[in-house]
């Protein structure tokens, strides 16, 4: 019975992620854009861009290799089995017993290094630009996050993410220094991972300070649907980890009514909305900083991510 | 060394060139020049051809004393001023791709404008050439060493901007050379000009670059004005001034947003985009263009400003007044957008004096000049308003002095609107019988634009018109060197050089 509630729970997880990211990610735009006082798109409009490029043609570059042809689906594959592997509303996913954090770090790294590959493939100036500066942002901000995982990991006992959230949302908890520096360790690796401000500019149009969309300059079509939507998932899926690591109120517990999962639901698209507003806010106010200025802003998140983790053997209490 | 006063004296005063002196000149003469201006004692001004004949246009650092000296160059050579002087470079390959006229001596005799598109070769010149059908690719400067690599940009762009290639050489991230090409919206107004009626010819100086319609129309009128001796109307006069200095208010309203957005800011794009809006509505009000096109023609205007334009343009400073401070205070407490802009993208002041570099380019670099000023043209003469200059020559500094022209340019403003006096807007022109020449400097937007004409009858029959961005591309490549790569679009668009009124 459990088994099958798991299957289940499981199922419509990854069917919410994978219909709710475009959402998000139109949700933030549309703040982004009252901020500025512009009407701004439809929330709907992302859905809209996947489905033209889903029927648009592909434009291959004459030496793209297959490695290019794979690699939207690569990535996007890799993408989704992270974000399936978060609780959003309820814990107990079938797949939480196969796969842990550290396991999620590893498919994104995948999804990246393939991209990363990907954008060399073609031989533009742009494609490696946009590796050279992806790679190092990343080879950056990956510590950072192994370093979270093992703090948190200390304090729930578990990298299975289910089990955090489960203890994180039990009473035990409370408020803990080492806990907070790793929640802001954690922000600061989503915003240099989703190709955020002040990272990256997921907006510009001035091909010489892209980074991610340096990378994928040469995609079309499906193709670049596939990347896009992957860009989407990998979004929702870090705001849902921080939502389920630090913020797991009102997530379902394995083994309550169905009522319990109707409030968990609730409750996730309700710390989805102010996830977006405060990440739409933060944008706002904020302008992108030089390349060279991206390892300072990783480097406080590896340091905060391995203080975290030093005053947990410092002393149990932080 | 001989002085300037020697050779003008030594040469031949051209009659009926107004209002500056233009002065036919020998080669000695000649190299003369080129050894003052290479000097630091003068500065560059304009350098432009004739079928077979060369002018330059000089005068003293400060921006007086205009003078523009003549060489005939009957086998289509002359010595070459760049060797001396590098600002006269790109102008001397224009004059070989557009007249055939060869400059002896010259550092780099690649084309410049002419891609190898144009079916001929040498347009203007005496004897037009077929294009050469397998001419060589054109060589970019070579940058050797360990570790470089080089990207090409442009000239079509992600952006919808205009077309223009940069070829940087970088090594990592740092910019160890940047090569710009530029000629892509070669329109040949110059060659559409020749021949064709004044007023024909005004609309075509309007619509050398569209954001400066009136800074060209004006600098046109007035070389036009000064050719057959004509005083325009004080009314005239003074609304030209005004709609002068709204273009200026709405190209630095929008560039300052520009600038910021390119630091990923948008906020302040947002915002400054609704202030540059409200001025262009205003100005639409008034003067019936957003842009103001056409308003202004040679002899005064097209037509008076409309009843209720005067309220239109106090409603729109007036709420730029109140909402312009808040965005000073909000680009200069953005720490992250300080971060950016300070000390991005240097122009040595020095640099910015050898090139005579116009506008907020020079003016952040240290240049105290203003075409406004000096050699100044009415209704400024009356005018209380102050030319700022800053010293430290980055990205911040460009903004600064935008932001402070635009408190200049508000109080201009307002000080024409108190003093118009009524009356006509226009007086007809005349059609004397001898070709007669007539230059103005006036400042745009960019900086300085200088209008160069000779009438014969009615007809244009030559006119050069050049845009301060002659003058601030060069200083670009130089600006950018030692930064990094992703900082390239600030520092261009706090250059904001124009690639229409360039390429022409």
């Amino acid at each position: 019975m459990v088994v099958i509630s798991d299957i289940l729970v499981q199922l419509v997880q990854m069917t919410l992620v994978l219909l709710l990211a475009p959402l998000f990610t139109g949700f933030v735009r549309k703040i982004k854009a009252r901020l500025l006082r512009r009407k701004g798109a439809s929330v709907f409009q992302p859905y809209r861009d996947l489905l033209r490029l889903l029927r648009k043609e592909v434009v291959l570059a004459e030496n793209a290799s297959w490695l290019f042809r794979v690699t939207p689906y690569i990535t996007f594959a890799a993408i989704w089995v992270a974000a399936a592997l978060v609780p959003t509303f309820a814990t107990g996913l079938q797949f939480s017993w196969s796969a842990d954090l550290i396991a999620i770090v590893a498919l994104l790294g995948s999804a990246r290094f393939f991209l990363a590959l990907a954008g060399m493939d073609v031989g533009t100036s742009f494609g490696g630009i946009g590796s050279s500066r992806e790679v190092m942002i990343a080879a950056l901000a990956e510590p950072a996050m192994l370093l979270m995982v093992f703090c948190v990991a200390l304090i729930a006992g578990s990298t299975q993410l289910s089990t955090v959230a489960t203890f994180m949302a039990s009473s035990e908890v409370g408020l803990r220094i080492s806990l907070g520096m790793a929640m802001i360790a954690l922000i600061m690796v989503a915003l240099a991972e989703n190709a955020r401000i002040p990272v990256d500019n997921p907006a510009t149009h001035l091909e010489l300070t892209m980074v991610h969309e340096a990378m994928i300059l040469e995609y079309s079509g499906r193709h670049l649907a596939m990347i896009e939507f992957g860009a989407f998932l990998k979004l929702l899926f870090y705001v849902s980890l921080i939502i389920c690591v630090f913020f797991p109120w009102q997530i379902t517990i394995v083994g309550a009514g169905p009522a319990s999962y109707l409030a968990g639901a609730g409750a996730y698209i309700f710390k989805l909305a102010v996830a977006s507003l405060l990440l739409a806010a933060f944008e706002t106010a904020t302008a992108k900083m030089r390349v060279f200025r991206v390892p300072e802003f990783l480097g406080a998140a590896l340091m905060l991510g391995l203080l975290g983790t030093l005053l947990r053997f410092v002393s149990r209490s932080f | 060394m001989r002085s300037l006063i020697d050779v003008i004296r030594a040469g031949r005063t051209v009659e009926r060139h107004h209002p500056w002196p233009r002065v036919a000149v020998d080669g000695d003469s000649w190299l003369a020049v080129a050894g003052l201006l290479a000097d630091g004692q003068l500065s560059l001004r304009g350098l432009w051809g004739e079928p077979s004949r060369v002018h330059m246009a000089i005068g003293a650092e400060d921006g007086s004393d205009v003078c523009v000296i003549s060489l005939d160059c009957p086998d289509r050579r002359f010595p070459s001023i760049a060797a001396h002087h590098r600002p006269a470079l790109r102008l001397e390959r224009t004059i070989h791709d557009l007249f055939g006229l060869e400059a002896i001596g010259t550092p780099d005799s690649r084309p410049w404008l002419d891609h190898g598109r144009w079916q001929i070769r040498f347009p203007l010149g005496e004897q037009r050439a077929a294009a050469a059908p397998d001419a060589p690719p054109y060589q970019f400067l070579a940058a050797e060493g360990e570790d470089l690599h080089r990207i090409a940009v442009g000239p079509v762009h992600a952006g919808i901007i205009e077309p223009g290639h940069f070829r940087f050489t970088a090594s990592g991230e740092a910019v160890v050379r940047l090569e710009e090409r530029l000629g892509y919206t070669h329109k040949g107004v110059e060659g559409l000009m020749a021949g064709s009626s004044v007023e024909r010819a005004a609309r075509l100086a309007g619509r050398v670059s569209g954001d400066s319609t009136v800074a060209y129309a004006l600098a046109f009128s007035q070389a036009v004005e000064a050719a057959q001796q004509i005083a325009v109307p004080p009314r005239a006069l003074w609304l030209r001034a005004l709609m002068a200095e709204l273009e200026r208010l709405a190209n630095h309203l929008g560039d300052i947003g520009a600038i910021c957005n390119d630091a990923s800011f948008a906020l302040m794009h947002a915002h400054c985009g609704v202030l540059r809006e409200r001025v262009l509505r205003a100005a639409d009000i008034a003067f019936g263009h957003r842009l103001m096109r056409d308003v202004v023609v040679p002899g005064g205007l097209a037509h008076d400003i409309a009843d209720a334009g005067p309220a239109a343009i106090r409603a729109a400073l007036g709420e730029i007044r109140r909402h312009f401070p808040a965005l000073i205070d909000l680009y200069d407490n953005t720490a992250s957008l300080q971060d950016r802009t300070v000390g991005t993208g240097s122009l040595n002041p020095a640099l910015a004096r050898q090139f005579a570099a116009g506008g907020y380019i020079g003016r952040a670099s240290g240049r105290n000049h203003d075409a406004r000023r000096k050699p100044g043209y009415r209704p400024y003469d009356v005018l209380r308003f102050e030319v700022p200059v800053l010293d430290d020559g980055d990205v911040n500094a460009r903004v600064w002095i935008r932001i402070r022209e635009v408190e200049q340019s508000l109080s201009l403003a307002d000080q024409i609107m108190d003093g118009l006096e009524s009356g006509p807007v226009r007086v007809p022109l005349q059609s004397p019988a001898e070709p007669t020449e007539g230059m103005a400097i006036v400042e745009g937007f960019r900086g300085d634009i200088l209008a160069w004409l000779r009438l014969d009858g009615d007809r244009i029959e030559r006119c050069h018109l050049r845009d301060p961005s002659w003058f601030q591309w060069p200083l670009l490549e130089a600006a950018i060197e030692g930064n990094i790569v992703a900082d390239f679009p600030l520092c261009n668009k706090s250059f904001n050089c124009s690639y229409s009124g360039h390429d022409l």
